[in-house]
Order: C-alpha cells, then structure tokens, then sequence
C-alpha cells in the first residue's frame, strides 16, 4: 500500500530543471533512499516533500490527502505535515536542553505536561540520551547531536521520516552504528523513511527500496540487491560501487580491445544486440574479475602495472594493451608480481553502448 | 645508513606532554610513514624535525649532523636544515604565480636566473604541471595546488622529504591517484620521505616501513607494511589497522571456549604465560557456511554493501564480524538472513593479552 | 648545510616585541596612567575620599546621570530599530532589500555631530524649520518637538548609532544555518513562533554585543551631546570634561574633575568590552554549518507595502532630510532666509574652499594629520599584530593586555591624557602644536589598525611562513617575500579606516586644538557656536562630499583587493 505518492513531480529552477517529472510511490513503513551524486535533485524532491520548495509542477500526497499541488496553488504548510525530518548540519538549537530540544515540538503542539514528559522521555529513552537531557547539546558529540534530532523528531510520532544526509557530518565508525540505531528505530517505531543520501554503501545497508537519480532524472527504482546486480544503465553501474571500463569494438564477429591489437577471448562476446558496434563498454567490478592460469583460454593477457598492498585487499592495476584495468583480490588471494604478465577472466561483464 | 636519527626527544605544551623519550630513526632513500589517530603527536614529531618546534630535551640529527639538542644549545633554524616540506593545507603562496611558488628556493639560493628556470620547468613537468606556471594559485584545484606544493618541495633536490598529511584535503579519487605519484616520484629521486598520516589505507599503500603511534605518542611497533598488518605486535596495532574483532575465551585445560558456551575455538592455543586471553581476527579471516564443522552461531545482522556482504554474528553471547564479497556469496549460497543459524571457522588467529586490550577497547 | 649556531639570547622577536611595548605604553599606557594618577594622587598621596566628593559635586553628578541616562536609551532604541531592520532585510520578503541594507548602513558614514547640527536646523525649538512651519504656517501654538532635549539628543544618536546592532544582527542571521529554523517549522512551529523561540534567542548574543558597542560609544560621545545639549543645559561626561578644561584654561581643579569624570570613563568602557568579550565567547552559539539554502523568508502580504513605505520614510527622515538640509543652509546668504533660488548660491562654498583662511587651514591640517596619522599607525599597527598575531615569544602577555587598551579608552579620555603628558611637565610641551593632536590621532585609532592588521595576519596561515623558511628563507625573508605581501590589504584597509574618520574627527581635536591648528571638525562645531551658521554648514556639506567621495572609492578598491 502507497503511503507517500509522488505524481508527474517536477522542479525547475529558472532554466533548470532540478526535478523531471518524477512518479513515485512510497509503502508504510518503507525505507526508501534517494542516491545520487550532488546536483541530481535527491535533496530538492525532499525538500518538496517536506513543504520547503514548491512544486513547478505535479502532486504529492500522503495516503489520499494532497498535500502539494501547484495547479491549485494548495501547500500545506511544512509545520501541518506532520512529518519528522532530521538534517545533516543536526540543526539541533543550542539554546535550549536536549530535553526542551525534545519537548518543543509537542509543547508547540499545546499537548498536556504529562503527555508531552512521557513522550519526550520515551524518544530520549529510545536514542539513549535520559542521562544527558538536562545537558546543553554544545556539549555532546556529533553522533550525541544527531541522537537528539533524531529524538525530536520522533518525539511527535510521525508516519514519515525524512532523512537529509544525517550521517555525513559523522566519522565513519559513528556512521555505521548509527545507521543500525535509525534502523533499529524504524522497526520499533514502524514509520516510513525517505533517505536522502550519496553514500551507496549506507543506502545499500538501510534500504527496501533505493532511487538512483542523475540531473534530475530517475535512472533505476529497484532492491538495493537489484541496484548493485542488475544496473539499468551505464550510468548506475558505475555510480555503485567501484567500476572498470574497457573501450572496446565489434569487429569481423569478434571483440577488441581499443589500443591492443589482439582480439579478445571467445568468452568475451558481447549480447546480440550489442554487436556491429564500433564503440563498445565491457564494465566489470574489480572485485568481479579472477587471475586465472596462463593456459586458461578464456582469459584476457595484461601485464601488471601497480600493485599495493592496503590491509585487506590487494589493489592491482593491469595494463591491458594502452588501457588499464584494476583488480581486487583478497589479501589471502594468490596474485601476479608488479610487471608480471597475467590473464583475467572477468567473472560478471556487463556490455554498455558507447565510449567511456 | 640513517638520515634520520631521533634521541629521547620530549615535547610539552603547557600541562599537555606529546612526547617523552622518544627515540626513531629512520634510513638513507626509503618512505618510512609515521601513523596515528588524530592527536597522537605525529605532525609535531615531523615540526620538531623540521625546526619549526624546538624539543624541550633530546636530540635530533640529520645526515650526522646534529640540528637540535637543546642541552648543548645546538638549534639549527629550518631554513638551513635543506629539507623539502608539504603541508596538509598546501601553503602555496597566493600572490606568486606557479612558477614563482617552485622558484622561490632557487631564488632564495641565488641560482642564476636560466638554471632556475630549466629546474623550474624540470621540476613542474615531474609533477604533470607543465604549461600552467603563469597561474595563480587561485585558479587551480586542489589537486594542482598540492602538487605545486610537491614541486616547490623537490625543486632544490633536498636528499630529505617531509610530508604532513598532504592528501588529507583532497577528494578520494584524487588522494588514490596522488599517493601513487608520490610513491612513483619518491623511487625514482631516490629520495627519503618522511610521511605523516593518520589513514592506514595511505601508509600500508605507500611506505617501505611504518610506525604506528598510539594516542599518548608512544611507538607501539615499527616494521614493514606485511608485519604491521598480519603480525601485530598488540591489539592496538590491530585495531588500528583494520576492523578487528576482539572475542573473550575461556580456559578448559589446554583448549578455549568461547563466550559463555561450551564451544572450543578451533585453532592453536596460545604460547606463553597471560591470566587472560582474547582472540583476535580481521572479518575477512572468518569463514562462514551453512553446515559443516566448525563454532555454530547465529547471523544477528546482514548488510548488503554493494561488493560486500557484512554479517554480525552471535557465539555463544560474543559477537564477530565476517565480510564476504558478494559475488563469491551468492555462488557458494552464503547469502544468509538475520536469524539464520551458520558454522565458523578461521584462516588466521592471533592470541593477545586480555589486559593490553583494555585499554584499546576504552576508546 | 651551514655551522652549527647557538640560539641569541636577544634576537629579531625580542626587538619587534620591544619596540611593540613601547609604542603602545608611549602612546596610550602613559596618558591613562597619568589621568588616574592625577585623579586619586593628592600632593602624592592616595586619596580616594577627594574623588568621591569630586563626583558628589552637583554637576559632576549629573553629567554622570546624564551620561548614563542618553546611553541607556541610545542603546535601548538602538538595538531595537536595528534589529528589527536586520529581520526585515534577512528573513522577509520585504522588496528592495539589496538597497536598504545598503542604505541603513550609510548613517556609519555621517559624522553624527553634522547630523545634529541638521537636526538642529530642522526642530530646534524657535528657529528650526520644521517647528516654524507648523508655527507660521499651520497655525500651531508653539514648537512641537525641542530637539534640546534628552529625548532630541538620544533619538539623534539612535540615527547615527543603530547599524552597529543592525550589521551585526543582519550578519548572524545571514550565516545562520536556515535548517534550524526549518527543523522548528517540520516540528509544527509557525513562522512567528519560530521568530520568537528560535530566531530571536540564536541571534541574541550579536544583538547583545552590538548594544554594548552602541553602549560603550554613546557612553564616550562627545558631538550631539556638544551640539544639542549645552545649549539646554544638558552635559555628559565628555562634555563637561571639554567644558572645564576649555572654560578654565587648564587650571588645578578643573582638570582634577576632568581626570576623575576621565576614569569613570575608563572603568565603564573596560567593564563594557570585558562583558562583550564575555558574551561573545561563551554565549557564541555555533550556528553556522550544513548545506547553504536561502533561508525561510516570512511573507509579509498585507504588510509588505506599509513596510517598505516605513523602510522608505525611515531613510527619507534619517539620512536625505538631514543632508538635503546642510546643504541647503550652507547655500543660503544668511541664516533664517526662505530657501528660494534668489536666496541660495555657491558664494560661501566658494569662500570656505579660496578665501576663508580658517577653513583652509581647517582642511590643510585635517588631511594632512588624517595622512600622517593613517601611515604610522598603519606601519606600526601591522608590526604589533605580527608580534601578537604570529610570534611565539616570551612575554607576549604584556603587549597582548596592551593591544586592548586602545579599544577601551574613549576620546576625551586620550585628549585629557595627552595634555597631561605633552605639556611640558615631562619635558617635552606640544601643546598648542599640531604635533600633540597627531600624537592623540595615533592612540585613537590604534585600535583600528589593530584590528584590520590582525583581521588580515589571521588569514595568513602559519604554513605559509612555514614553507618559506623550508625552502630557505631567513625570517626577514620570509617576512619580506610573505607575510607583507600578503597583508598589503589589510594595511590598505587600515590606512582607510584612519584616515577617513580623521578628516571629521570632533571629540579630541576640540579638547587640543589652538586658533591655528583647528580641524575641519573643530571648525564646523566653533564657527557654528560662533553663530556662522551658513559657513558651518557649508563647511560640513564639504566634508561630507570629501567622506562620500573617499567611502565610495574604498567601497571600489577593497571590493577590487578582495577579490
């Protein structure tokens, strides 16, 4: 069931259009992310959902209620939404306690002095602040700061949570955990998420759902499974996760790589439809492509241009006629010498229309 | 042969002592990297070295040559130590044009103008910077500035290289790209680079051998990258190196359980004498599977990272971490579900002292 | 790499930190000391019962109440007009709001005593114009405003004094991160709820700090109360202590009362500055961060027109009324005549620029003390920020508590100072010389030096010096090749800052000048007490053509170095 639906939704500032025309439908208690690369419109269509930016064109509606909607100039303010947002500079006010911090928005909505302490409580209890809630929140931490933000806004018990990069002002360790924390919340709480972040591991580990957005443009809705194992183009393939990409050309029914005269293994033998290209991508992930023994057919010469050692993995860069390739192994994996010449079998290709 | 040679050096700033008796050296042509959390005195070590802080006691010499000792009275100011020095923040002049920013030295040494002008050009065509000498800095991205920091550090061939965290500014891509360079530059001058960081992923890439400091800017353990990352000395190294996990065992005669259950720990007992014991592994040297033989326990969390499967696993009230790659994950079925049970064993396991991880889990 | 050389014991640092020392205990330290020596020293002896029978006396005490009385409700004024004038440039959708923040900013430029003057013109109770319009020609029975009055003199200075609050109120909600206002809104709070709860209490300790400043100013201020206030009877500490020394040609117990009213001075500014510097340092919320969206603007509707109408009159009544009419009088042949064209001409701009001899002195020795005073006080400004900005060296401390002292020791308290030290009593005697009004220049606007040299040493990164002493430079060459390159525009912008001020510098220059060594302020104030009104006026529209003119080309050239 839709919860929060996003119609024909488009954003033009001057002769830019932020947002193009994007439909969208939400489920209760969904956690639902927005990835893309900064200046794609992730933040704009959630500043529209939160009331912030009027639309240039199209609707937005919470269950069957409209909410925005240019054609008859109706906005419902950002403070009848009802929603809890949480931001990435924490916006939590240093003049009051992190209790008051908490306590506001119910005190705003004139509820009764039991009410309001039971509630305040129960979201510091949930984000584990009832020691410090008589603290000013300039004394906590980052990871305290955001803890409060995230308390006042549960604290009104909203259907929709709107995240705005909460954790990228956070170091990378506080991020993790607190990524299960929001988690741990949503399960408790059952409130729908919409996530607005550029990090594809976080919205990776905390979505059911994930938008991939570029320019405005929605390039793939899918499971963050199905994001990261079936890419709908070029451009999601390279935004998640780590990409190589080998210019290459169909020619006289076999493949070669641009400045590399050798044609490439059988094994490397674009779709149907990919063929009588001249300009071809084989995309692959470093992690996605084995070194495999010098008498293996299938697999591609290179000779090893730069070798590291980085802890867990081993980082390989290999020189495939004038192009390179880079490859990750384990650190337990067995792998070429730097200058070495080796052969790789890229163990997922995917096939991409033009040139990188 | 060193060129670097660091004796009992302490340093005080008002209450706060970032160092005492602290002694490193480090040798002639190698990139030797000096690691540690924020904090831990590593750029003041590298400011004592190049003269912009003196020592409150100890002795620093470089080439033989003694340049602080401040018992003797002996302190040589940085401008006749003939260092090359970048900085985190790059510190290019931004009044002077490229050229004058890497010609400055050789101004400063009253070379004659065509020699400076061919080392100039030499040095920016080294860095990739050829054909912008006529810019301000201000019209150049970071990356470029940093790299005019570079070339203004090498143009007067300075056998010693100090660089303090001079990636740290830059974007991911670039900081991968640059630490590459610099280690390109630093084998083909032959030159010795003292390198500041405090991103393990930099100095495993790059140095010929590290040391790791801990936060009160003790030396915890000086080696080459292999040993610092597989063979740790104590759990800090360990910890900081990497994600670590750290499980509490239990002695029964010869052998160890783990957590509070009655499940051994497959792997060889520790040598030597400790009261307590903690088991320690990165979550790459975890294997998991369905069945099999091996500690049984329960997946308590899955995160799907992209390249990566994480999972939080539970034995017997103790937690460990395992990542796998996924593609290997989903071709030998070890895409497991929260609460799904699974058999663990390990590649590699190292013993430490439960008491010398106190300190390492406080943080 | 060269011989090994043993650290000097006193070397470049020392000597920079020495000559800092003494130009700052020269200069200011020495007139401060002997003002409060001079106030609680009797025949040498301590004697603290004779001061407060000196502040006891009827109008020592009520200059004081006076003081107290025109500060409080300056700053009380003030700091309301001004930020209700930064909320409506900042957080509303108000048209025109480019140009009015630029407009509520020029009254910085105007020297106050030339708007009381204006405003004398306009209300004083017989002869203003205004108040002889409403008498002659509307048929009212008496003035209906006397400008002679506490309530004239406080809402004068509220004119002149309220963008110290609005640029700092206008600044701290400008670089207010907007999602704390926007989280208050998703919370469910409307927008005035937020003005009150979030807005107002985030931004109030620039509001705080702004009043003090407006506070310690008004406290100090010498040129409305003179203009205004004398005239009625009205006296505050700077005034009464120009009114006993002038009055008495400097005889014992005159400046004894002058030294006392000078350390109440004092103590009240540095009392004043140390509560800002307290406010600004622990009540400094972070407030700036994140992601930069505009922030919310209140759309004000029904009220959007009224408001820009009061915007619009405010400036109107303020700044082109006042103007308009100095300019007008300082046309006219003779006070008191209509403005018509047969009355109005050049003739006496012409005079006071070719003829008149006082007023071309007036203008020689106000540019040419500006000049000198602008350049060593710009020289030796940059050297004692670099000692205290940049320099690690022992007893830094001293000059560091010597660096405030100018920020807290008002005009009158340095003119009062600097008689007592360059009389001749110790030696040297500059009064009735240009040279002791330059000396008072220096010490006045050290403090702007001061501040646009370490404004400017701040931004000059360590590293940059650093990486200059690497590459071999010595500290002379890294100074040269460097730090002075790099802080031309912060020498520039002190240069300005002096210069443009003195040219219409009044509270000092009335207490030191002699018949030839008036400055264009002392000229506009004693030829308007003489009765010249016309010439006085005209003299001022002079002057602040000469200001505008100067602002508008530093507006140009540091918008230009800026960049």
């Amino acid at each position: 069931m839709s919860h929060v639906r996003l119609v024909n939704v488009t954003k033009k500032f001057g002769d830019v259009t932020a947002v193009n025309a994007l439909n969208l439908e939400i489920g209760k208690g969904e956690c639902f992310s927005m990835l893309g690369p900064s200046g794609c419109g992730k933040t704009t269509t959630l500043r529209m959902v939160a009331g912030f930016e009027d639309l240039s064109e199209g609707e937005i509606y919470v269950g069957e209620r409209l909410i925005s909607s240019p054609k008859r100039n109706y906005y419902l303010p950002p403070e009848d939404r009802n929603f809890g947002m949480v931001f990435q500079a924490f916006a939590v006010w240093p003049h009051l306690s992190v209790y008051e911090n908490v306590a506001w928005p119910l005190r705003i909505r004139k509820l009764p002095a039991a009410e309001i302490e039971k509630r305040a409580k129960d979201a510091l209890r949930s984000t584990n602040l009832l020691k410090v809630a008589d603290d000013s929140p300039a004394n906590l931490s980052g990871g305290g700061k955001q803890r409060v933000a995230l308390a006042r806004a549960l604290a009104i018990n909203p259907d929709v949570m709107l995240l705005d990069e909460p954790l990228s002002s956070l170091d990378p360790h506080l991020r993790e955990e607190m990524r299960f924390e929001i988690k741990d919340l949503q399960r408790k709480y059952g409130f729908c998420i919409i996530y607005v972040t550029h990090d594809q591991a976080e919205a990776m580990a905390l979505s059911d759902r994930i938008l991939v957005m570029k320019l405005g443009v929605v390039q793939q809705i899918d499971t963050p499974f199905d994001v990261y194992n079936k890419p709908a183009n070029k451009f999601v393939f390279s935004f998640i996760g780590l990409s190589n990409f080998l210019n290459v050309a169909w020619q006289d029914g076999r493949t070669f790589a641009h400045g590399g005269a050798a044609a490439l293994p059988a094994s490397l033998t674009p779709p149907e439809d990919m063929r009588g290209r001249d300009a071809l991508a084989l995309a692959s992930r470093p992690s996605e492509i084995a070194f495999v023994s010098e008498d293996d057919e299938g697999g591609l010469r290179g000779v090893v241009s730069r070798k590291a050692f980085l802890g867990e993995i081993i980082d390989y860069q290999v020189k495939i006629g004038e192009q390179e390739v880079r490859v990750q192994k384990g650190r337990r994996d067995p792998g070429p010498e730097l200058g070495e010449a080796c052969r790789l079998r890229f163990l997922r290709p995917f096939w991409y229309a033009g040139k990188e | 042969m060193e060129i670097i040679r660091v004796e009992g050096i302490a340093k005080s700033y008002g209450q706060h002592q970032v160092h005492k008796e602290l002694t490193l050296s480090i040798e002639r042509g190698e990139c030797f990297t000096l690691l540690g959390p924020s904090g831990c005195g590593k750029t003041v070590l590298l400011r004592l070295i190049a003269g912009f802080e003196v020592p409150d006691a100890g002795r620093i010499a470089i080439d033989n040559t003694v340049v602080t000792d401040p018992a003797a009275g002996i302190n040589i100011p940085p401008d006749q130590r003939g260092l090359g020095v970048v900085f985190q923040d790059y510190a290019v002049w931004p009044h002077m044009t490229v050229f004058d920013n890497v010609g400055y030295p050789l101004k400063i040494a009253k070379r004659p103008k065509g020699e400076l002008r061919d080392r100039v050009m030499e040095t920016l065509a080294m860095v990739g910077m050829s054909g912008l000498e006529r810019r301000l800095p201000s019209e150049l991205s970071g990356g470029q500035q940093q790299r005019v920091a570079l070339a203004r550090a090498l143009v007067a061939n300075p056998s010693l290289l100090l660089l303090d965290e001079p990636l740290t500014n830059l974007d991911a891509n670039l900081r991968e790209e640059m630490r590459f360079e610099i280690k390109e530059l630093q084998r083909k001058l032959g030159a010795t680079v003292l390198y500041v960081t405090h991103d393990q992923e930099i100095a495993l890439a790059i140095s010929d051998r590290l040391a790791i400091m801990d936060e009160a800017g003790r030396i915890r353990q000086t080696s080459n990258p292999w040993e610092i990352f597989e063979r740790p000395t104590d759990p800090f190294v360990f910890n900081f190196m990497g994600i670590a996990n750290f499980v509490p065992v239990r002695r029964a005669g010869e052998s160890f359980l783990v957590g509070g259950g009655e499940q051994l720990i497959p792997w060889e007992p520790p040598q030597g004498d400790a009261p307590k014991w903690v088991a320690g592994f990165r979550p790459s040297d975890v294997q998991v599977a369905p069945e099999g033989t091996g500690i049984r326990g329960t997946v308590k969390r899955a995160s799907f990272l992209g390249a990566m499967m994480h999972y939080l696993i539970e034995v017997d009230g103790a937690h460990l971490r395992t990542s796998i790659e996924t593609h290997e994950a989903v071709a030998k079925g070890l895409m497991f579900k929260e609460g799904e049970t699974c058999v663990i064993s390990f590649r590699d396991l190292l013993w430490f002292n439960a008491d010398s991880l106190a300190e390492v889990v406080k943080q | 790499m060269s011989p090994i050389t043993r650290k000097s014991g006193f070397g470049v640092a020392q000597l920079l930190l020495f000559f800092s020392i003494s130009i700052l205990v020269i200069v200011v330290a020495v007139p401060v000391l002997l003002i409060l020596f001079n106030a609680f020293w009797v025949d040498g002896e301590f004697n603290i019962g004779d001061v407060a029978k000196i502040i006891m006396e009827p109008d020592t005490y009520q200059a004081l109440v006076n003081s107290l009385i025109i500060a409080c409700g300056t700053t009380i004024g003030s700091t309301i007009v001004g930020t209700f004038f930064a909320w409506l440039v900042t957080r509303t959708d108000l048209p025109y709001k480019g140009f009015m923040k630029a407009m509520f900013l020029v009254p910085f430029m105007l020297p106050s005593f030339i708007g009381a003057l204006a405003w004398k013109m306009l209300l004083s109770p017989n002869a203003g114009f205004i108040n002889k319009f409403f008498i002659n020609s509307l048929g009212f029975a008496g003035p209906i405003f006397n400008i002679y009055s506490y309530l004239g003199i406080v809402l004068v200075e509220v004119m002149y004094l309220f963008p110290f609050v609005f640029i700092q109120v206008c600044g701290a909600l400008e670089r207010m991160d907007p999602t704390l206002e926007e989280s208050a809104r998703i919370s469910g709070a409307g927008l005035f709820t937020i003005t009150r709860k979030i807005t107002i209490p985030l931004v109030l300790p620039s509001i705080l700090s702004g009043a003090l400043l407006i506070m310690l100013y008004s406290m100090a201020h010498f040129g409305t109360v003179a203009v205004l206030g004398i005239e009625n009877g009205i006296f505050n500490i700077p005034t009464l202590i120009y009114h006993k020394i002038h009055q008495s040609g400097g005889s014992f117990d005159s400046i004894r009362t002058g030294t006392v009213l000078a350390t109440v001075l004092v103590v009240t500014a540095a009392l004043i500055i140390w509560l800002q510097g307290k406010i600004l340092r622990k009540g400094h919320y972070q407030i700036i961060g994140g992601k930069s969206f505009r922030p919310m603007e209140l759309k004000l509707r029904a009220l959007r027109v009224p408001l820009l109408a009061l915007c619009l009159a405010y400036i109107g009544f303020t700044i082109v009324l006042p103007t308009a009419v100095i300019f007008l009088v300082g046309g006219l042949k003779t006070y008191g005549l209509a403005f018509t064209w047969e009355n109005l001409s050049l003739n006496n701009y012409k005079f006071i620029l070719f003829d008149y001899k006082v007023t071309r002195d007036a203008i020689w020795n106000s540019v040419t003390l500006g000049l000198s005073a602008a350049v060593i006080t710009m020289f030796a400004g940059v050297m004692i920020s670099y000692v205290i900005v940049k320099m690690k060296v022992r007893g830094k401390g001293i000059l560091e508590f010597l660096g405030m002292l100018p920020f807290s020791v008002p005009g009158s308290v340095i003119a009062l100072g600097v008689i007592l030290a360059w009389s001749g009593k110790y030696g040297i005697n500059l009064y009735n010389t240009v040279w002791i009004i330059l000396v008072a220049y220096i010490a006045r606007y050290m403090a702007f030096s001061l501040k646009a040299n370490s404004a400017a040493l701040e931004q000059v990164h360590d590293s940059l010096v650093e990486a200059a002493r690497s590459c071999g430079a010595t500290m002379w060459q890294s100074l040269r090749d460097i730090v002075l390159p790099l802080v031309r525009p912060g020498m520039l912008a002190a240069f300005f800052l002096i210069f443009l001020p003195s040219l219409r510098e009044l509270t000092v220059s009335i207490m030191l000048y002699a018949p030839t060594t008036r400055t264009i302020g002392v000229a506009i104030y004693t030829l308007n007490e003489d009765g010249e009104t016309v010439v006085s006026a005209a003299l001022a529209g002079i002057a602040l053509i000469i200001i505008i003119v100067g602002q508008s080309l530093i507006n140009r050239f540091t918008r230009k170095a800026g960049t």
